[in-house]
């Protein structure tokens, strides 16, 4: 395949001012609103880049406090999704479900984060138990939420109870104010009530940047698949734009809370706000990367011009991209959908880091779209991206190859407040039933849910933000959808279950794994669920084959979920990581692991905490939040080898089509891994031989990562490896484990 | 635009002389007594051939910069707002002249403004100050 090349001229010419304003619904808004509690606190900003202290707030009983940060949260937990994880832990209870009051959101961003030198600095880890999985979801989100509640004062916010209407949680890290207040009537849906809160709580003008909202949306509330969307403001479009904590319903959590929204107002942004303590060392690292961005980018991955849907056309030729439910793995339209169209369709003259100092620019906009359906049709808005995960996933996977609906599709999730890997998952599951026969337009109430029927699919998403109709059965899940098909005796229970991608309850991310065994157990060996955030191996297994045997599989799978985990516990982003490398990174040992970017980060945690580590101990950091994780899925009846097990679309093909488009690639290896004789033999024979032969060999990947996890073969955390990481201080987590090892 | 020009034929910078063009701009503008935290640095001088640090004023990193903080004034010289600057530094690390400069006490970095003082203090006459037309706005 060719390097692509960029052409400024031709991209399209779209003024990127352009949008459909709301601002005239502030006043009714205001009208609306009313205080329930206002306390005051002392702003502070962080030292070494803690706070030492977070924000519980409980909006049924309008509780606000303090905590303290204790050394032991910082040893063993770092920040971020490990501090989510800790408050978590001891909000609930095993019995404790999603809509339950002590449920909780937790926000925080980490101790790097908010450096504004290095790309990626400005993540939030959002926690909760999700309705999905009822297991704790984390997710790792851009957008200047985080940072500013870190400059405001607080390491982490803990958002608990259940409020009776909807609220907006605001503070104000400048004067020194939390007030909850009471929301009635006004807009639920992202892209206007974000835009409302913003110029409602900036002081003016120039303090818009200084304001970052979390909100949903109007399908948060009938579904399980609810997401958080962070703003930025973006100064040179001039609006509001959002970065989302999608997976497993957080979104959900937050609507059921009766939470309208977050905001807060932070200091004015300046380079040294964490008060790191080598701020040289950082200085140095963060320039050393921007110049390795500005030479290497446009000949590697052109994150710059593309974001992330630089990879669209490479899965496509690797026969990797989903199509049709994962059925297939390309497609002759994609180029329809591929970079190559996205970087003329993105504006390109403007900077779309989704925090301060991301040279990396992922954040992509398509500009200049005009909505044909839904409440907000004919409205010109701005969409947020497309990422490669909602090319693939609202685009291929479902046979939507017209860009303008893909970005429709794009832009009613994000505002709706709803996933769109999920979102992709599940329809491609709906339009593949309704290929077989288990479902047809009775059962749909209408819809035609036929592959690449874009109107259809927006019209079940707009059923579902209304509350209505098959849209509100889509927004259950593919997991609770299998089960009320199987329930209804709509079709063959193995076949439905087969094609259903999820995993613990949620819905696969747009990688296909069939013929990638590493990334097999990457989405099904995961503590929250198959989303690649935890084990991205299929590049370095498939395209770049980096992980040849069986063993080197097993060791990324011991080693990556880790080191990925890492980006979590400080607020960094991992994209910057491998999506640019340097020069010689090819001729470095272990190049898959991209040995300078490691120390680089190994280098900006110890500037900031002045905590030394080194590229060992970052794993051991890891490996304490890792295991801990792992220990509260099995504390929420989850986490055991029977819950890491596999759809089996996910394996190999389940069907005769999926065989067949494949026949040569699958008989191969009848011949060389199974030393069995194809001909002669059905293709039923053929894939039943297949079947076997990866059930058993995914079983065999999942004994060898499990001992190498130091895990019982059921998928428990040893009493050795807790102590070996300092767990065994927890009492809890130590008979947590004691009741499952026999 | 206003844009700061060396004439190598006449800087003398390899053999005899003190590089006061850098102290000057490092005592008259930046106000340190420190000729690296100049805005030009002339590096080497071969003969016949030379080599120098200094900002063109060519608008890149005005495109790169997240905040704002980097606009050319009313002389078309790039200058920065250090009320905006959030000191990420991208304009350092995509000015493919390396001429956008960083003094390790201070949080915001430092560029020339094509002000001319050290064009006023150069010895053989090597320094210009002259008007070009702006280039084009680049995708960086
Ligand atoms: S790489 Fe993209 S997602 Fe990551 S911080 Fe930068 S802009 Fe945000
Ligand atoms: S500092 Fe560099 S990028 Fe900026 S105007 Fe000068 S030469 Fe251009
Ligand atoms: S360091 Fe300051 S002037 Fe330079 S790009 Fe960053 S914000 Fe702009
Ligand atoms: S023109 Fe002014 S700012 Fe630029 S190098 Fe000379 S003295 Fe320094």
């Amino acid at each position: 395949m060719s390097q692509l090349v960029f052409d400024p001229s031709k991209v399209m010419d779209i003024d990127y001012t352009k949008r459909t304003e709301y601002l005239g619904q502030l006043e009714a808004l205001r009208a609306g609103m009313r205080t329930l509690k206002e306390v005051p606190f002392q702003p502070s900003l962080p030292d070494k880049g803690y706070t030492n202290r977070t924000l519980y707030v409980n909006v049924g009983s309008l509780e606000v406090t303090e905590k303290p940060v204790t050394q032991q949260m910082k040893d063993v937990f770092i920040g971020g999704r490990g501090f989510g994880l800790y408050h978590l832990w001891n909000a609930v209870k095993p019995t404790t479900r999603w809509n339950d009051p002590e449920n909780e959101i937790v926000i925080s961003p980490g101790p790097v984060a908010g450096m504004t030198q290095y790309a990626g600095t400005g993540k939030s880890l959002v926690v909760s138990l999700s309705p999905q999985t009822d297991i704790p979801i984390d997710s790792n989100v851009g957008g200047f939420y985080g940072p500013l509640l870190k400059f405001s004062g607080f390491d982490a916010l803990e958002l608990q109870g259940k409020a009776d209407k909807d609220v907006i949680l605001f503070v104000d890290g400048v004067k020194g104010i939390i007030r909850i207040e009471e929301v009635e009537g006004g807009p639920e849906d992202s892209h206007v009530l974000a835009e409302l809160l913003t110029h409602m709580y900036a002081e003016n003008e120039k303090d818009l940047p200084n304001v970052s909202v979390v909100s949903s949306g109007a399908a948060a509330a009938h579904s399980l698949i609810g997401m958080l969307n962070f703003s930025f403001y973006d100064r040179r479009r001039k609006c509001v734009r959002f970065k989302q904590a999608g997976r497993g319903g957080i979104g959900t959590v937050f609507r059921d809370k009766r939470i309208r929204a977050l905001v807060v107002r932070g200091p004015k942004v300046a380079g040294d706000l964490n008060h790191p303590v080598d701020p040289e060392t950082i200085a140095n690292t963060g320039i050393k990367y921007h110049k390795e961005i500005r030479e290497n980018d446009g000949g590697q991955c052109m994150m710059r011009r593309n974001g992330t849907a630089h990879i669209v056309e490479i899965m496509d030729a690797y026969d990797l991209l989903p199509v049709h439910n994962f059925q297939y793995g390309s497609h002759p339209d994609v180029h329809k959908i591929d970079s190559a169209y996205w970087q003329q369709r993105c504006t390109q003259a403007t900077v779309d880091g989704c925090w301060y100092g991301c040279s990396m620019a992922c954040a992509k906009g398509a500009d200049g779209l005009v909505l044909k359906t839904g409440p907000y049709r004919g409205d010109m808005v701005t969409v947020d991206g497309p990422e490669y995960e909602n090319a693939a996933g609202l685009g291929s996977n479902c046979g939507v190859f017209d860009p303008d609906y893909l970005l429709e599709l794009n832009f009613y999730c994000d505002t709706y407040g709803i996933c769109t890997i999920t979102w992709g998952t599940l329809t491609a599951f709906v339009m593949e039933c309704y290929q077989r026969g288990i479902l047809n337009k009775e059962r749909t109430g209408g819809l035609e849910m036929t592959w690449g029927n874009a109107e259809a699919d927006l019209e079940m998403m707009h059923q579902m933000a209304r509350g209505e109709g098959f849209g509100m059965i889509a927004g259950m899940g593919v997991k609770k959808m299998k089960e009320y098909f199987i329930k209804q005796g709509w079709g063959d229970p193995q076949l439905i279950n087969d094609i259903g991608m999820e995993n613990k309850g949620l819905e696969y991310s747009q990688y296909m794994s069939k013929e990638s065994l590493a990334q097999q157990g990457g989405y099904a060996l995961t503590n929250k669920g198959p989303q690649h955030d935890e084990a991205w191996l299929i590049f370095m297994d498939m395209v770049n084959k980096q992980i040849p045997t069986f063993e080197d599989k097993a060791e990324a799978l011991y080693y990556f979920p880790l080191f990925r985990t890492w980006f979590g516990l400080n607020g960094f982003c991992k994209l910057p990581w491998n999506d640019v490398v340097p020069a010689d990174n090819a001729q470095q040992p272990e190049a898959h692991k991209v040995p300078e970017h490691v120390q680089n980060y190994v280098d900006l945690f110890s500037a900031t905490t002045g905590v030394k580590i080194d590229k060992e101990e970052l794993i051991i950091q890891s490996a304490k939040v890792y295991n801990f994780q792992r220990v509260f899925n099995i504390r929420m009846g989850k986490g055991l080898r029977e819950h890491d097990a596999a759809p089996y679309r996910s394996l190999g093909p389940v069907t005769k089509e999926e065989y067949e488009s494949r026949a040569e690639r699958y008989d191969q290896q009848i011949i060389k891994e199974m030393g069995l004789d194809p001909a002669g033999k059905s293709t039923e024979e053929k894939m039943a031989l297949h079947r076997q032969w990866r059930t058993d060999r995914f079983s065999k990947l999942m004994d060898s990562v499990y001992a190498r996890r130091g895990w019982t073969s059921n998928g428990v955390p040893t009493l050795a490896r807790l102590k070996e990481l300092g767990l065994d201080a927890f009492p809890e987590v130590v008979d947590v484990v004691k009741q499952h090892l026999s | 635009m206003k844009q700061l020009v060396i004439d190598f034929q006449k800087c003398d910078a390899g053999r005899n002389c003190n590089h006061e063009c850098e102290m000057e701009c490092a005592i008259k503008v930046f106000k340190v007594d420190d000729p690296a935290q100049a805005a030009l640095q002339i590096k080497a001088y071969e003969d016949g051939g030379g080599k120098a640090v200094l900002c063109d004023q060519c608008g890149d990193c005005v495109v790169v910069c997240p905040s704002e903080a980097l606009k050319r004034n009313k002389l078309g010289v790039v200058m920065i707002d250090k009320q905006l600057c959030v000191g990420c530094y991208m304009c350092i690390g995509f000015c493919e002249k390396d001429a956008f400069m960083r003094n390790p006490d201070w949080i915001v970095p430092h560029k020339c403004t094509s002000c001319g003082v050290c064009v006023k203090v150069c010895p053989h006459g090597a320094l210009s100050i002259q008007d070009v037309p702006e280039p084009a706005v680049r995708i960086i």
